[in-house]
């Protein structure tokens, strides 16, 4: 840490200027009070000044819970910093509450001797009450091992937008942009990204534009001429490879994935899909790309969703859906249809914490054996799970490329953690992205009938597409005999068929990259993460190494089929722990698939890893 | 009706695909392919531009037995899968068969939107009253009472009107025709699949099997002009062997009423399927038998835009005003920075 002392600004007090490797802040307060909305933009000002960027929004299933509860409260983690980073922050540096509710709850995350910014405004008797807080924080002493500031936001906010006229109500709803001002001064940050975007937000009512503009300048000023900081914070920015970049969030990345792929496939993008959380900004993002020949399409239900698409398939449209775990359940019987159809199309499933309704806004891992397993009848799925925000760009395409390869539908298993959370991400070169290859036959080729079950080196059939003449056929639900794609209820025919559709399945794994370790070839000891945990495993890999442990990893995208070389992987090492968001998924799908007994480790809390979880059992494994 | 016409005049037997129909020996379903067939010819379409989407049940297999491209899929889910064929190619000519359990049913969520959408395709739904593929049990469409495998001391469900949905629902073209009465049922398919919008068919179809007779009253010779009645656009209703009952007004209440005397055809309700507002279709949906005599043919036919005009609409205006879509556009949206 390097400490210098300079005089600040306007003002002639003496704040030390302290420079930090990477920051950790969450903003917290209700759900209406605009905490998403600040800490994104924080994002994307650290993300342009050029600090590695990972965060973490936490906010509530209630869309707005009644002000000043502690189930109202929503968060947005911001970890930002001069190197690689790969989860949000396991604790909190500096902490922004808004209320005294969003302060309970998010107090236990702030490091000891952390920074906490609160709103001295809100907490009166009648919000300590809705809170359920017996004592007033501020003043009861349970917070003296922080450094404290308090800050009479609603105050100041409503002082500096007095002459925007707004009503006292639309002047509140700016103190999220006040705090904001207060953050931007203590990090050092510039306000021109957020004043733009103001302008573009609120362009068509000037008097909003103004005050929240107003409300951030007075918070940064505000920051720079109290006496209350005595320090402020320096990130500097971090070696990325060179290169354009932007900041995504996995939902993001998974439509313009699709966007791409209908682009290298010369194919319009049908999107059916019922809204759902945390899936539903995949469907936003694409009913915004209709200069892209996208078509979306909200369905009724879940279930008309996927057999819209699987239409939209049959017809010839590069076809996707998205959801979530209780909307994946609706969908089983489609996707059997789809595999016994044998048609290209990728299905996104966004997991949140279950069962049933669950945690919709919360994060978990625990639909993996339903993506695998669920569904009546042999009905085998080809399942693919990015790492990180970012590789769910990868990964999209990477679904087309196999369904279209292979004329089968896959299955993309992200998270909320990764639907949501955002990095900065380089654009691709787009001459290096794949090529999506389609053809469709367009003639008998001498043959008297169409064969749709008629299948090439890969097992994958002719897609012929309605409107070819020629060409028509009739596919469906029931048993198709080999070749004809005739209803057949002969029992050899459908054991062949059932081996087959298996078969082609596997298949897969011949066009898949092997994997690859992270530290040694082989050792005591290798963690095995899959989907979202890459983040924290990878990390705590990292620091342990550092600290001379035998410790590696390595990380699954492709769950069905598994990589040809994973068993020889798992193979050099004495043990193999597995970290996941549910009660050991992974950890018995591998023991069904391989020679393998690997050690597992759960956390079903809703929220991701901690890089010093994962440490700490790493050091119990090798002690 | 948008799909390219047949250079070549096809025949009836033309639609005929190489299967084996495998329908029990007289069964309603046999006309209905038949006069199917012979109004695909009639429209003078391609084989390879329509498409036949069905569920489950009896009405399903109805794809198998068409030369078209078809799609036999599972239960109750043939509306949805028809919007995406036709959102994903819309000059291709749809077809939905289904039948009351799937359609009204396990898949009466997407019969409603798909009709509410009015997405440019033709659904017909054969009305057995019974769920005949899993041998005889009582359908959302058996009267109260229907004594079935699953029902024997009768059935407690009361029945939904299919039309009464339909309507409920804004289709902008809702008919009902019968099996056996093969004239009426070629006029109403084929105007069916003229109409561009959602069409919606109900047919009374006989199962020998499970519930033979169903709909004697409806079709029998003796019977037949008292118990149904044929709507003609611009036409007062009318019916009876001769002409002389017809249907009145009494308030919002439809009656029945005996034509000489005092009372004219000028004092009768008349028929008018362009009607914007759905009341008077919905009226008449709501005749039934045998307080009332249950109307055939055309209830309702208006015009309104469909979902794939407006969607494609949107699509062309979107490439016009932002420009066609480029992916490095795509990429680069909103704020970027480099890293040297």
């Amino acid at each position: 840490m390097v400490v210098s002392t300079q005089t600040a600004g306007a003002s002639n007090k003496h704040v030390k200027t302290v420079e930090r490797e990477e920051i950790a802040v969450r903003f917290a307060g209700d759900s209406g009070d605009g905490m998403q909305l600040a800490g994104t933009q924080l994002t994307n000002t650290s993300a342009i000044f050029g600090n590695d960027v990972s965060t973490f929004p936490d906010y509530p299933a209630e869309i707005r819970a009644p002000v000043g509860t502690v189930f109202g409260v929503s968060g947005f983690q911001l970890n930002f910093g001069a190197h690689k980073l790969r989860t949000a922050g396991d604790k909190v540096n500096a902490l922004i509450a808004m209320n005294p509710a969003a302060l309970k709850v998010n107090i236990m995350d702030l490091e000891v001797g952390g920074l906490l910014v609160v709103n001295e405004d809100a907490f009166t008797a009648a919000n300590l009450k809705k809170a359920k807080c017996e004592t007033n924080a501020l003043e009861d002493g349970s917070l003296d091992k922080f450094r404290v500031i308090k800050v009479p936001i609603d105050k100041l906010n409503a002082e500096a937008c007095k002459d925007t006229g707004l009503t006292g109500r639309a002047v509140g709803r700016c103190k999220n942009f006040f705090a904001l001002g207060i953050s931007y001064w203590l990090f050092g940050r510039p306000m021109d990204t957020t004043l733009r975007w103001i302008d573009k937000k609120f362009g068509s009512k000037p008097a909003v534009a103004d005050a929240n503009a107003k409300a951030l300048r007075a918070g940064y000023y505000f920051g720079e001429t109290t006496d209350l900081f005595t320090e402020k914070y320096v990130v500097a920015p971090a070696k990325l490879a060179p290169g354009r970049y932007r900041k995504v969030t996995g939902n993001e990345a998974v439509a313009m994935g699709m966007v791409a792929a209908s682009k290298l496939a010369n194919k319009s993008l049908f999107y059916g899909s019922y809204p759902i959380t945390p899936a539903s900004d995949i469907l936003h993002e694409l009913s915004r790309r209709k200069n892209f020949d996208v078509r979306t399409f909200q369905a009724e239900d879940e279930i008309a969703a996927m057999t819209s698409i699987i239409g939209a398939a049959f017809a010839g449209a590069l076809a996707a859906t998205g959801t979530s775990g209780p909307g994946l359940a609706l969908k089983s019987e489609g996707i059997g249809l789809a595999i016994i159809t044998e048609l290209p199309m990728v299905i996104v499933n966004v997991q949140r914490g279950g069962p049933s309704t669950g945690l919709p806004t919360k994060t978990e891992q625990a639909d993996l054996h339903q993506a695998v397993w669920g569904r009546n009848g042999e009905a085998p799925l080809c399942v693919l799970a990015p790492a990180t925000p970012g590789d769910c760009f990868a990964m999209t395409v990477e679904a087309f490329r196999i369904a279209l390869e292979y004329m089968t539908p896959v299955m993309l298993l992200t998270d909320g953690y990764l639907a949501n959370g955002a990095e900065p991400w380089m654009l691709p070169d787009i001459d290096k992205l794949p090529k999506l290859t389609v053809k469709h036959p367009t003639s008998l080729n001498g043959a008297e009938h169409f064969s749709p079950y008629k299948r090439n080196d890969k097992l994958a059939r002719e897609w012929a597409i309605p409107g070819t003449p020629d060409l028509q056929h009739r596919i469906g639900g029931l048993e198709k005999k080999d070749i004809t794609g005739e209803v057949c209820y002969e029992t050899d025919n459908h054991s062949h068929m059932i081996h087959v559709r298996r078969e082609k399945i596997d298949g897969i794994a011949n066009t898949i990259p092997p994997m690859k370790v992270f530290g040694s070839d082989s050792g005591e000891l290798l963690v095995l993460g899959w989907g979202s945990t890459y983040g924290p495993i990878t990390s705590a890999v990292e620091n342990c190494r550092a600290k001379g442990m035998d410790v590696s990893s390595t990380h699954l995208r492709y769950i069905d089929p598994l990589p040809k070389n994973l068993g020889e992987i798992l193979s050099k090492f004495k043990k193999v722990l597995i970290p996941e968001m549910n009660m050991g998924q992974l950890t018995s799908y591998l023991r069904a698939m391989l020679p393998c007994e690997p050690i597992s480790m759960t956390k079903v809390q809703g929220k991701p890893f901690l890089i010093s979880e994962v440490e700490a059992k790493i050091a119990e494994l090798l002690k | 009706m948008s799909a390219d016409t047949a250079t070549v005049q096809l025949k009836a037997k033309d639609f005929a695909s190489d299967q084996d129909i495998r329908w029990c020996p007289g069964c309603g379903d046999y006309s209905i392919l038949s006069q199917t067939k012979k109004v695909l010819a009639n429209l003078g379409v391609k084989r390879e531009n329509t498409v036949f989407v069905s569920g489950i049940g009896c009405s399903s297999r109805f794809p198998y037995y068409v030369d078209s491209y078809g799609f036999h899929s599972i239960h109750g889910r043939a509306p949805a899968i028809a919007t995406g064929v036709k959102l994903a190619n819309p000059d291709l000519h749809v077809w939905v068969v289904t039948g009351d359990g799937d359609g009204l049913s396990i898949g009466g969520n997407h019969l409603l939107h798909a009709i509410r959408r009015n997405i440019d395709m033709t659904i017909l739904l054969f009305n057995n009253r019974i769920y005949g593929l899993t041998k005889g049990q009582y359908s959302p469409t058996s009267p109260l009472g229907k004594k079935t495998k699953s029902s024997p001391m009768g059935s407690v469900d009361f029945p939904l009107h299919p039309l009464s949905v339909a309507i409920g629902a804004e289709a902008t073209f809702v008919a009902r025709t019968v099996d056996i009465n093969i004239k009426h049922l070629t006029a109403t398919l084929q105007r069916a699949a003229e109409h561009k919008g959602i069409s919606f068919v109900e047919i009374y179809q006989n199962c020998p099997i499970f519930n033979d007779g169903a709909f004697d009253y409806a079709t029998g010779k003796d019977t037949k002009e008292d118990t149904t009645l044929m709507l003609e656009h611009g036409k007062p209703l009318v019916f009876g062997g001769e002409k002389k009952k017809g249907i009145r007004l009494q308030g919002m209440d439809p009656e029945i009423v005996e034509l000489g005397g005092e009372i004219t055809e000028d004092d009768l309700l008349f028929h008018d399927e362009k009607q914007a507002e759905p009341s008077l279709a919905y009226l008449l949906s709501r005749m039934h038998h045998p307080e009332f005599p249950e109307p055939l043919g055309v209830f309702r036919c208006v015009e309104r835009p469909t979902y794939e005009d407006m969607m494609m609409g949107q699509i062309s205006e979107a490439a016009k005003t932002k420009g066609p879509g480029k992916l490095e556009d795509l990429f680069d949206d909103g704020e970027t920075w480099v890293v040297e």
